[in-house]
């Protein structure tokens, strides 16, 4: 008897964790299908073309996959920083109570619904950025040609704010259970060693979670790539590629929520949905590329004696 | 005991399904959406008839209606003789009511603009980049303008508003037609996009100096600035139902718009019509449907209701905020309705 119930779980439980694969696989046929005309009649050069022109059936995807991973990457230098320290602080430094009333409020910030997020960037969020950061940013580092060109709530630096503030609640629950699963004796052996608490931090937490801090990157990484609500509310959707983070750009998810509705003619269906494809490919690279780190930077750990 | 319970339950669904067999389902333009809600609820009030409508785009619309998904569908931009086409040949489309689209702005403490063809076309061409430039000026003496520099916003989405706006600026702006042309989707000379009316609306209200286009109705609702526009016949107009409904009227005094609605083709374009109250940026919403209904149950229930909705559904658009058709052309609708084989 209970060897046939070990088979039958066995068999169900695989069932389950192949549904993942053949999801995916179903997802990216569909994909491909769906946008053949569109890979067959512009090619290679569909990535590399920056014209957006509905009208003439002329489209590149240049300016969204720009877009994508340059908000994306400002989202990361702000919420990186920002979520490790909230983590540690979390983890390591604070003792008292104040930390599990910061610990709700990260997990509050993550169930905001990203259209509320959207609202707030254009009202509060935007205004605040064209008036007082960008001026702000534009005095010091005025001489980079990102920081130049007129100041505008609706832009680059704004959809890469909101995506920061987005992605920031993963980084922190992420890597604060990392930190809380390093064991409690590396700890102790580096303040047994003498040192103080930030080395103790640096030696005994920060090394051994390395490989977990990268995850907790990745995932938020991949939530500020695929984010579509919030950052169409405030990058100003233009399809051009600028230098400046001060001026309005495009993003892959973007582009699709916005023309997806009213795409009639097959060519517009089939460019839309390449994008889907192209944004696909993107989050899969990103997700290798993450998984070589966590790799490289285990054996790293592994191979010291 | 429980099988039974299950028959029972079983028998209840099977009853239920029976009684409320026939749904008429229709998707499309997100524009008339809140008008075919309140009309949809009031034909089932009178008629005891239930007929769906989702607001999913005009676009996807025509593609569900082309594809045989729903038994009717609605749409702002008329559909193409190509699309008609490949939707079996025999597309009815079936206006129910008009809408304007009005030009708002944000200039703390400067009241009613005038702007006029040239001009906005300019401005939305990033030709005029500044509030002070003369050919604003000399279209409001005694108005000073701030030295500020002038943001567009427009839809990012693609939307009917878009393509009544830009229709009108490529009849009225040889270089935009040239440019940038028209359609639910454009490539903007200059500009940033909003998401909806609602996003066009914040851009503006957030942006000193800045100007886009919304729906008449939701500028209405949310009493944003909005410009007079210059029409045909030289008069500074403030887009309202009036004006809008004024605007059909006067496109039916051009012979070729009389001529199309006299054969039953109903995809007149109301864009800088003729007549001294005219609003010059107008258009029109439709429903379409086949000419030839293949369920003649179906067929006769859809064809009472569009007969409804043009003649004793048109009260409630104004309440709404949209324009009712005007009398002359709601006749011919009728007659166009009738003329639907089952």
């Amino acid at each position: 008897m209970r060897s046939a119930g070990d088979a039958w779980f066995k068999r169900i439980a695989f069932a389950f964790a192949a549904s993942i694969p053949v999801l995916l696989l179903a997802i990216i046929v569909l994909l491909v299908k769906q946008s053949w005309l569109s890979i067959h009649t512009f090619g290679a050069g569909f990535i590399i073309s920056s014209v957006w022109d509905p009208l003439a059936d002329e489209y590149g995807a240049l300016p969204f996959i720009y877009g994508t991973l340059v908000s994306s990457i400002i989202a990361l230098i702000i919420a990186v920083p920002l979520g490790l320290g909230c983590a540690l602080y979390l983890s390591e430094v604070s003792r008292s109570k104040t930390k599990e009333y910061i610990a709700v409020m990260v997990e509050l910030l993550a169930a905001i619904p990203s259209v509320v997020y959207g609202l707030w960037g254009i009202f509060v969020l935007g205004p605040w950025i064209a008036n007082v950061v960008q001026p702000f940013l534009r005095s010091i580092f005025g001489f980079l040609p990102i920081f130049q060109g007129p100041y505008s709530g609706l832009s680059m630096l704004s959809a890469g704010v909101i995506l920061a503030i987005m992605v920031l609640p993963t980084i922190t629950a992420i890597s604060r259970e990392v930190f809380n699963s390093v064991p409690n004796y590396l700890r102790e052996s580096a303040l047994a060693l003498g040192a103080t608490k930030w080395e103790t931090v640096k030696i005994a937490v920060l090394g051994p979670a390395r490989s977990g801090i990268v995850g907790a990157v990745i995932l938020g990484l991949g939530r500020a790539l695929g984010e579509t609500m919030a950052v169409t509310m405030v990058i100003g959707n233009r399809p051009e590629i600028s230098s400046s983070v001060f001026a309005p750009a495009y993003t892959l998810a973007s582009v699709i929520a916005n023309e997806f509705a009213e795409a009639v003619s097959d060519i517009n269906l089939a460019v839309l949905i390449e994008l889907g494809l192209v944004l696909l490919f993107i989050t899969v690279v990103v997700n290798g590329i993450a998984r070589l780190m966590v790799w490289r930077l285990t054996s790293k750990v592994k191979a010291r004696p | 005991m429980i099988k039974k319970a299950l028959g029972v339950i079983c028998a209840g669904l099977l009853t239920a399904s029976m009684a409320s067999a026939v749904v008429i389902n229709g998707a499309g333009a997100t524009f008339p959406y809140p008008l075919y809600l309140k009309l949809n609820t009031e034909y089932q009030k009178a008629t005891g008839k239930q007929i769906n409508y989702q607001g999913i785009g005009s676009g996807g619309g025509i593609r569900q209606f082309t594809a045989g998904t729903t038994d009717f569908g609605g749409t702002d931009a008329a559909m193409t003789e190509k699309e008609i086409a490949d939707a079996g040949g025999d597309v009815l489309h079936i206006p129910t009511v008009m809408g304007a689209v009005a030009v708002s702005y944000n200039l703390p403490g400067v009241k009613d603009i005038k702007l006029d063809a040239g001009v906005l076309a300019d401005i939305f061409l990033g030709k005029i980049k500044n509030w002070d430039h003369s050919a604003i000026a000399a279209l409001n003496p005694g108005v000073s303008f701030p030295n500020k520099p002038i943001l567009v916003a427009h839809r990012s989405d693609g939307s009917g508003t878009t393509d009544i706006f830009t229709n009108y600026l490529a009849r009225v702006s040889t270089s935009w037609a040239a440019k940038v042309g028209a359609g639910k989707a454009v490539k903007w000379p200059v500009g940033v996009g909003g998401k909806g009316n609602a996003g066009v609306a914040g851009v503006i209200k957030v942006n000193e100096g800045a100007i886009g286009y919304v729906e008449l109705s939701y500028a209405m609702e949310n009493g944003l600035s909005v410009a007079l526009l210059k029409n045909r016949a030289g008069k500074f107009i403030r887009p309202t139902l009036d004006s809008t409904s004024a605007a059909a009227a006067g496109a039916l005094e051009a012979e070729k718009t009389r001529k199309m609605v006299n054969s039953g083709d109903f995809r007149i374009s109301l864009c800088n019509a003729p007549g001294k109250d005219s609003y010059p940026i107008v258009g029109l919403t439709w429903l379409i449907v086949h000419k030839n209904q293949k369920n003649a149950e179906k067929g006769k229930i859809l064809k009472d209701y569009l007969r409804w909705v043009v003649t004793t559904g048109q009260k409630y658009a104004p309440e709404l905020l949209y324009a009712p058709l005007p009398e002359t052309v709601k006749n011919k609708v009728v007659s166009a309705i009738d003329g639907i084989k089952i």
